[in-house]
């Protein structure tokens, strides 16, 4: 029996969830959920569930591994059991590891990791739900998470990732134009310095693509700054209108 | 060249505030001639100076800072007391009792032990060395009663008010003895329940609405209002 492969892109131009190639998914971030952490956010790009705490400037432990110029940052990207449809082991894969040492080095440059020698900032990133796209929105949100934290930052990182699915260039894959699309090319952008602190390809692009497809993921990345920086503004603003709006009412 | 940011305005990492002619601050940084904020915190503009108030951060210990703290262990010469911060402090026995350790003392833990609170004062800290601290001075020692409330370290000095304004202000109307420890602890000793309640009360209300203007005026009224009803 012959299978038939799904078209991503329909007669109008439109993907399998319905947007257009240059449209990102619908996407929420909260700032400061956990009490436990020093610094906390939550994504939900699509379908991808998110959640971040990050702790620190701490104590290291043991402490031989603190180094005498600047903290030390640990990251861990991890998903949880049931962020999948299949049920994924708990224990840490090889791509788990992979992707929390690419994610810190994504996040290492914006830090001012020296203002704090002989300590460690613990970042810890748990999907979950996962439908494409976790890595980079786990950075989106882990920027967050660390500016909550009030960790010096140099700029926020904002993360997105562009592909190729039926020949188009499309912005902020899910998980089925991963999986089936052509290629996948996750980017961190810093807009502070206009430079990526993650790039990496999954499949292939001719040299034309890649510096459109570049492009689009740059501006896809400035949306998502945007929004960054609404979701940190947005939890002071609200007290703020709420103790303003109390004062009229005492007033009236 | 332009400024980008109001006074008082909230800003968040990365975020610019301004170009050309000005100086950075507190919790600012420069990079090609413009000046952009490290944190989210409040821009402050005074002159030719742009800086951020941080509205959250870790209490880094600086020489002189009054700090209360916990003791959490005890070495041969002296005890490790968390305060609050990425470093632990080091109270050495001469710093605790103005004499040198001798034998005789007996075991430290009858001076200090693990668990008591202390209000001690930052003699030594700098990248190299764990903050050294001293309990010999006025008002410094073990602490005997009262309460420790938690403040973001970064909102002690809005608690304290330009030039103890705010602080004074709630010591008047209560009565309280309140003791302000830079690394975000504070000590409220009181006779009446009730003004002990009023001051976390107004602590809370520091620790959430440090951002917005006017505090001082909307404490003074919680306080009064407290005291009437």
């Amino acid at each position: 029996m012959e299978t038939v492969k799904r078209k991503l892109i329909d007669e109008n131009g439109l993907r399998v969830d319905g947007r257009r190639p240059d449209e990102l998914r619908p996407i929420k971030m909260k700032v400061g959920l956990l009490a436990n952490a020093d610094g906390s956010a939550y994504i939900e790009q699509g379908k991808s569930k998110i959640i971040v705490a990050v702790y620190g400037p701490r104590e290291v432990h043991p402490k031989h591994i603190g180094l005498p110029d600047r903290a030390i940052i640990r990251c861990r990207y991890h998903m949880a059991p049931f962020s999948t449809t299949e049920r994924k082991s708990p224990a840490p894969s090889r791509r788990e590891i992979e992707l929390s040492k690419i994610i810190r080095e994504a996040l290492e440059p914006v830090i001012f990791s020296e203002y704090y020698p002989r300590s460690m900032i613990d970042i810890f990133i748990e999907v979950l739900q996962s439908d494409g796209g976790t890595r980079c929105a786990g950075i989106t949100a882990a920027s967050l998470a660390l500016a909550d934290a009030g960790i010096p930052l140099k700029d926020l990182v904002a993360a997105c990732a562009v592909g190729k699915v039926d020949g188009q260039l499309v912005v902020d894959l899910n998980d089925e134009e991963d999986k089936e699309g052509e290629a996948d090319m996750p980017l961190a952008y810093i807009p502070a310095f206009n430079a990526a602190s993650l790039l990496q390809m999954d499949g292939q692009l001719t040299e034309e693509e890649f510096f459109k497809a570049l492009e689009m993921g740059k501006k896809a990345c400035l949306k998502i700054y945007e929004m960054q920086k609404q979701a940190l503004k947005e939890r002071y603003l609200k007290i703020k209108e709420s103790v303003e709006a109390g004062e009229e009412n005492q007033e009236a | 060249m332009p400024l980008h940011v109001e006074h008082k305005q909230l800003v968040v990492p990365g975020e610019l505030l301004a170009e050309g002619d000005y100086l950075p601050g507190d919790n600012t940084y420069m990079a090609s001639g413009k000046i952009y904020s490290q944190r989210v915190g409040l821009a402050e503009v005074k002159g030719k100076k742009v800086s951020v108030v941080a509205l959250k951060g870790p209490y880094i210990p600086k020489v002189g800072d009054l700090v209360i703290g916990q003791v959490v262990g005890i070495t041969l010469g002296g005890w490790l007391v968390d305060i609050n911060s990425p470093y632990t402090a080091i109270l050495s026995v001469p710093d605790a009792i103005g004499k040198p350790f001798s034998p005789e003392l007996g075991p430290l833990a009858k001076i200090l032990s693990i668990g008591d609170t202390i209000i001690a004062k930052v003699i030594a800290f700098d990248r190299t060395r764990d903050p050294s601290l001293t309990i010999k001075g006025r008002g410094l020692g073990k602490m005997e009663g009262g309460v420790v409330v938690d403040l973001a370290p970064t909102k002690i000095p809005r608690l304290i008010g330009r030039k103890g304004s705010m602080i004074t202000m709630i010591k008047k109307l209560t009565g309280c003895e309140i003791v302000v420890g830079q690394n975000g602890k504070v000590l409220i000793r009181g006779r009446n329940p009730k003004m002990v309640e009023l001051v976390i009360g107004a602590i809370r209300m520091v620790e959430e609405q440090a951002h917005i203007p006017g505090l001082t005026d909307r404490i003074r009224a919680y306080i009064e209002q407290g005291k009437q009803g």
